[in-house]
């Protein structure tokens, strides 16, 4: 039951290779690039979005903060992508697998600390103490602190890949369960609607992109600018 | 028999079938020819389906349709024992034992 319940999440091999690299370089073929002024709709589609998403993102950073936005949009861009493509039948999302979530969130995680340290260092160094705390729980709370935030590129990685493979599973789930109640049909209307209901939901990985870029985009913040 | 455009430059509707395996032999498989021809092949449907003054989403769709198409042959091992099902074909062939 075990290996069963979770096949759909097994990286891609042929012939003992990883198909999973022609998986990750899949979405970049459907985002065109271009030199004209006027384009094509799909092209004209995406840039608007990608503007309206480098507006929304960077207006709340100063120059330095700003030199990465192309860092940022691309990661935003790639993870709405890949999360949206996975939602088709069949298909591969490589996101569900930690490993790639992990050397996502990483070394992210580690320039913003890295930067912080380099230009603002006591700055950096006194985020770890709130204000206004009495004396004797200074060495605990700093304890704390940098507990809190050695595990910042550990939440990041594993709250996508959690949400992403629970959603996953749960589809999976709720349909072969709708498949099996089709003989049986009196419960048959509710599940489908079930379904339904729960892929529109998941269609908030847009959200959760968001969620990602957000708080990576809070550090960077933080360790920048104040 | 002697063409009068060389074997090599034709395109492969108007090679003749006697001349296929020379036509094959002579196409260039190195990285960068095989890169090419990837190149080529996108900006073909490219060209003829979204880069159009009024493309509709029917660009997109055929190239998700073949996407899906190619994840289902890659997980068509796994697919071919369903999750559920194993115990309900040992019911029927209880003398020859678990598929």
């Amino acid at each position: 039951m075990n290996e069963s319940l979770f096949t759909p999440f097994i990286t891609p091999t042929v012939l003992g290779l990883p198909a999973a690299v022609l998986v990750i370089l899949f979405p970049p073929l459907l985002i065109p690039t271009s030199k004209h002024f006027i384009n094509n709709r799909l092209i004209i589609i995406q840039q608007w979005l990608i503007r309206l998403i480098l507006k929304q993102m960077m207006t709340t950073h100063n120059a330095k903060g700003r030199t990465w936005s192309l860092m940022l949009t691309s990661l935003i861009i790639f993870i709405a992508s890949t999360n949206l493509l996975g939602l088709l039948p069949y298909s591969f999302t490589p996101t569900t697998q930690l490993s790639m979530n992990l050397a996502m969130a990483i070394p992210l995680w580690a320039s913003t600390v890295a930067m912080g340290l380099r230009f603002k260092a006591k700055i950096t160094l006194t985020h770890l103490l709130p204000q206004g705390t009495p004396t004797p729980l200074i060495p605990m709370l700093i304890i704390i602190e940098t507990v809190s935030l050695f595990i910042q590129p550990l939440a990041l990685a594993v709250r996508l890949t959690a949400n992403i493979t629970a959603g996953h599973l749960l589809m999976y789930l709720i349909g072969s369960s709708a498949l099996a109640m089709l003989a049986i049909n009196l419960p048959l209307t509710l599940i489908t609607l079930t379904i339904l209901t729960l892929l529109t939901i998941l269609e908030t990985a847009i959200a959760l992109i968001q969620a990602y870029v957000f708080t990576l985009l809070v550090s960077l913040y933080l360790h920048d600018n104040s | 028999m002697a063409s009068v455009v060389p074997v090599k430059d034709k395109k492969l509707l108007e090679v003749k079938l006697g001349e296929l395996p020379s036509w094959i032999l002579m196409r260039d498989f190195s990285p960068s020819g095989i890169f090419g021809a990837f190149q080529r092949g996108y900006y073909r449907y490219y060209n003829k389906y979204i880069n159009v003054k009024k493309g509709s989403i029917s660009g997109i769709t055929m190239v998700l349709a073949c996407y899906v198409l190619f994840s289902y042959s890659f997980s068509y091992k796994h697919l071919k024992t369903p999750a559920g099902r194993s115990w309900a074909i040992s019911e029927g062939n209880s003398q020859e034992g678990v598929v």
